[in-house]
């Protein structure tokens, strides 16, 4: 699709002719089927494999999550080993961080974020591909390592001299580290591209402070990222030149230091703190307002909260350490930061609670799971705030209370804002509405069973059950109301609640799917610039690029003030406005091609990678691909020249390009 | 670029219209990048400080490093940063066969740095400094051999740059491609700036 | 800097003659570095050696990477990852107790 010549009625076929060029391989030039997928670099489509790939990790994570439930269900559990308890806790963590938070959070960013601020793509197009293919190959380079030899099996954050070759001797931390390299050049090249496109491509008069928060947000969490990616992405080196190649950064008993690999890993660790929980901020900062029919309450207080959480997120990694001797300087320092931080998340809080104050609330299910967030979060806030009192955390550090406390803000916090976005965003995506009521039944077991499995991980942990112990004992159980045994079976029945609570999910989106109702055109009386146009969105995104005077654009022109009574009033339907813009489209609309390259770089890197266990022969390959799409990649056009196109299969003349919209 | 006369007016921006910047994405991607390199090297960089004086049996720095080889290899990769920027401004006139010019010099001059990294690491793993020998020994490869593969990537960029524009095959626009792979080169060349300084002339 | 008088050839950049007295600048101070390797400087020696560091690597940027002459946009960004790091790898080092034995 060179070049897009709009239909005037919407059910013209565009007609691309496609001939012989020079250029060393033809574009892709597929719109149906797997093809269209595999070489898209539409950010929507992108955005939507996303999405899918997250989910099936988030059900690989969540499968390793019950199978750990259950080793701990019952004293001297048989479910499993030592060691395949070790590689459970390893990857269920290392896969809900890296292969579903950061991508589910990639996949509403891609898809929303151009919308949002009124763009038809993002910045780099082909990038954004090939960030999405480098994801997939880190994590079944990761996933891999269960069917070869055995998984990583040293936590997810990997502490050396523990991950060196003498105490994890299968490959397992090998393609860990190589794994997380690769989605780790995936993350920084998507956060490089989504800046560019906040900062490059808003439509006019849409400047910084009129921008949705949601958008604002994954603009923080992509600077976290930036400056964040590289310290890991050293400390990975180091492990695996130590592991592969005989270095000696943690060899102990040549002088090393233990803690450098701590420091490097928190140094990014805890910035990726934020980076998982701020995407899920900026979503119900969204639905709160939407369904509270109110403006979201301080949004330069929100916006500015945000960014001071990602700053001051900078400054608190070494309260992850505070039990390894820092010394007392250091853990005061890093203790009173901590407790900074919890000014600006209150400030969030506060305005969340304020905006639903004195609305008119719509108790939808995305409602229901963004206020979900605001308990859930706090509970999970205020836990945490007790960590950062360093004596108290002493007691606290690697017991099942520092497991409770990142599960209510990453489950509490994050997977419910995230499930509030598939909620509030699914008609705009898919054109068809969740069903309500099995939201209901989804939100009310996912709430039940994480309370009933991570609730009583408080318990147990002040209790002193260790983080990471594969079985405990009934002679240590302890009696009554804090016997260890009661209080695991509850948290292990709650997990399964929990899993029947996101089957409940599963199945509405299958009966969507099925179902032939199509959502309304703006079914929440929504707000922000990606309901100005068809659900789903055309390829083009907008018929005309909206021209921005409000922050809440959509809302805007929907409603105006009635000067006697001082209240808005509906002007307009949300259908008119889009019936509007596609009166007044724009004639010539260029739209980035397909292209091979993406998907074909990423398998070199992916290659070059596993040549670190393989040996030189396959990291040869892996390069000469590597370079060959590179190559490749430089000398086709982004946009590519309208002849510069694939013969069709049948005639060889003409291919049909199914109307858009 | 506003400067330029080789501003082809199709691919000014990739959709054709002024960025919310001003700003092209893809000088502004580079600066991006750049920001974040620097806690890369930051990183590697502290490693070697924290781990320089670790030398186990193996040879102490200050016993292997040769100062006046490594301060000739420092004022070849910095004079190559002159020529980048003569191919720059060349490029920004519009003279193909003097950017043309001024970049392969660059790409000779770093690879003459390289060249003169590999001598200096045969020299020090005879004089008994391997990898594994010492945590001096893997830092100090680690950071410098980090910086040669950057060098030696930079010097691909800038020869292909050359060949893209013999062949006029570009796909941006010219000089903004040349200034991007010059952006990149003046990097390497600043953190060679402190390598060099921290490394080399601050005894341990 | 000695430089602020030099003539701009529009306001991205500037002549070529000026880039090659800053490089002149560059190399003289380069082997002012080398020299404090051979001469005594007594405890002049670290604040020199890092002043002279920080002056060529702020010329490279300001001067040949156009920073002085383009968008703030730019310094904002390398400056905060820059700064960044120069935060978190001194704290990490001084938790080490690095700059103290």
């Amino acid at each position: 699709m060179a070049i897009i010549e709009r239909p005037g009625t919407g059910t013209t076929p565009v007609v691309v002719t496609p001939q012989q060029t020079l250029g060393a391989v033809k574009r892709p030039v597929a719109t149906k089927g797997w093809r269209e997928w595999l070489f898209t670099v539409d950010h929507k489509k992108i955005g939507i494999m996303y999405g899918v790939v997250a989910m099936v990790f988030f059900i690989i994570g969540g499968v390793e999550a019950l199978l750990i439930r259950l080793q701990l269900a019952m004293p001297d559990g048989q479910i499993l080993s030592a060691d395949k308890y070790n590689q459970m806790f390893t990857m269920h963590a290392t896969t809900m961080v890296f292969l579903f938070a950061m991508p589910m959070a990639g996949a509403f960013a891609n898809y929303f974020l151009p919308l949002q601020i009124g763009a038809r793509d993002v910045a780099f197009p082909r990038i954004n591909a090939l960030s999405l293919w480098l994801l997939i190959i880190g994590g079944l380079v990761l996933n891999a390592s269960w069917f070869l030899g055995g998984a990583a099996d040293g936590g997810w954050f990997m502490y050396a001299p523990n991950s060196g070759p003498i105490f994890s001797p299968s490959h397992g931390v090998d393609f860990w580290v190589i794994g997380l390299q690769i989605a780790g050049v995936a993350s920084l090249l998507g956060s490089i591209n989504l800046i560019v496109t906040v900062l490059n491509m808003r439509a006019p008069g849409m400047s910084l402070m009129k921008m949705p928060v949601f958008t604002w947000m994954i603009l923080v969490v992509q600077f976290l990222l930036v400056f964040s990616l590289p310290v890991i992405t050293v400390a990975l080196v180091l492990l695996m030149l130590q592991r592969s190649y005989g270095a000696t950064f943690f060899d102990v008993s040549q002088g090393a230091d233990p803690l450098l690999w701590q420091h490097l890993f928190w140094i990014f660790g805890h910035p990726e703190v934020y980076v998982l929980i701020l995407p899920a901020f900026g979503i119900i900062s969204e639905v709160l307002p939407t369904f509270a029919r109110k403006p979201l309450f301080g949004y330069p207080f929100v916006v500015f909260s945000g960014a001071s959480i990602g700053l001051v997120g900078f400054g608190v990694w070494a309260h992850h350490m505070f039990a390894s001797g820092l010394g007392p300087v250091s853990v005061a320092v890093f203790s009173v930061a901590t407790m900074a931080i919890a000014i600006p998340t209150g400030v969030k809080i506060f305005n969340w609670l304020l905006t639903m104050w004195g609305g008119k609330i719509w108790y939808t299910t995305a409602m229901n799971f963004a206020i979900g967030l605001v308990v859930l979060f706090t509970i999970g806030g205020l836990s945490g705030v007790t960590h950062s009192v360093a004596p108290s955390d002493t007691q606290q550090t690697d017991t099942y209370y520092i497991v409770a406390h990142f599960h209510y803000v990453l489950f509490g916090g994050m997977v419910f804002g995230l499930f509030s976005g598939f909620y509030y965003w699914w008609p705009k995506v898919f054109g068809k509405m969740l069903n309500e009521k099995l939201g209901a039944w989804n939100f009310w077991f996912m709430v039940i069973g994480m309370n009933m499995t991570f609730g009583p991980m408080h318990i147990l942990g002040l209790q002193g059950q260790p983080r990471r112990m594969y079985v405990w004992t009934e002679a240590r159980a302890g009696e009554g109301f804090f016997n260890l045994g009661f209080w695991n079976l509850i948290a292990s029945i709650g997990s399964f609640i929990l899993a029947v609570g996101i089957l409940f999910f599963l199945i509405n989106v299958v009966i969507t799917a099925r179902s032939k109702q199509q959502a309304p055109l703006d079914p929440w009386d929504a707000r922000t610039l990606e309901w100005l146009t068809t659900s789903p969105p055309k390829a083009h995104n907008f018929d005309r690029i909206p021209v921005v005077h409000h922050l809440d654009e959509f809302f805007h022109r929907k409603y105006e003030e009635d000067t006697a009574t001082h209240t808005m009033k509906k002007v307009a339907e949300g259908e008119d406005l889009v019936r509007a813009e596609a009166d007044a489209a724009d004639a010539h609309i260029h739209l980035p091609s397909p292209s091979y390259w993406p998907i074909l770089l990423s398998i070199g890197v992916g290659l070059l990678g596993l040549g670190v266990v393989y040996g030189i022969p396959m990291m040869v390959i892996g390069f000469a691909i590597t370079l060959f799409s590179a190559y490749g990649w430089v000398l086709e056009p982004s946009v590519a020249e309208e002849i510069d196109f694939e013969p069709s299969d049948n005639d060889g003349n003409t291919k049909e390009i199914a109307p858009l919209g | 670029m506003a400067e330029t006369a080789t501003h082809t007016a199709d691919h000014a921006s990739e959709h054709g219209h002024e960025t919310s910047t001003g700003l092209t994405n893809n000088k502004l991607a580079m600066w991006l990048f750049l920001g974040s390199e620097c806690l890369l090297f930051g990183g590697l960089i502290s490693t070697y400080m924290l781990y320089r004086g670790r030398v186990s049996d193996g040879p102490h720095p200050m016993a292997i490093f040769d100062i006046p080889f490594t301060s000739i290899s420092s004022f070849v990769l910095l004079m190559s940063s002159l020529t980048m920027v003569l191919a720059v401004s060349s490029a920004q006139r519009g003279d193909d066969s003097r950017t043309n010019l001024w970049l392969t010099i660059t790409a000779v001059l770093g690879a003459t740095f390289v060249g003169g990294q590999v001598y200096e690491f045969t020299a020090f793993i005879r004089e008994g400094l391997g990898f594994s020998t010492s945590l001096f020994g893997s830092s100090f490869y680690t950071l410098t051999g980090f910086h040669g593969i950057h060098v030696s990537v930079g010097v691909l960029m800038l020869l292909s740059t050359v060949g893209i524009i013999r062949k006029n095959k570009i796909t941006g626009t010219k000089a903004e491609v040349v200034e991007l792979v010059g952006l990149y080169w003046h990097f390497v060349d600043v953190v060679w700036i402190i390598i060099f300084t921290l490394v080399y002339l601050i005894p341990s | 800097m000695s430089t602020s008088t030099e003539q701009h050839e529009h306001e991205h950049g500037m002549t070529d003659a000026g880039y090659i007295k800053i490089a002149i600048i560059l190399a003289a101070i380069t082997a002012l570095e080398v020299s404090t390797y051979y001469v005594d400087f007594g405890p002049l020696f670290m604040p020199s050696l890092m002043i002279m560091m920080v002056v060529k690597f702020v010329m490279v940027v300001s001067y040949f990477m156009h920073l002085k002459f383009d968008s703030k946009i730019f310094t904002f960004l390398f400056y905060t990852g820059l700064g960044l790091a120069l935060f978190v790898y001194i704290t990490a080092l001084a938790t080490f107790k690095f700059f103290i034995s």
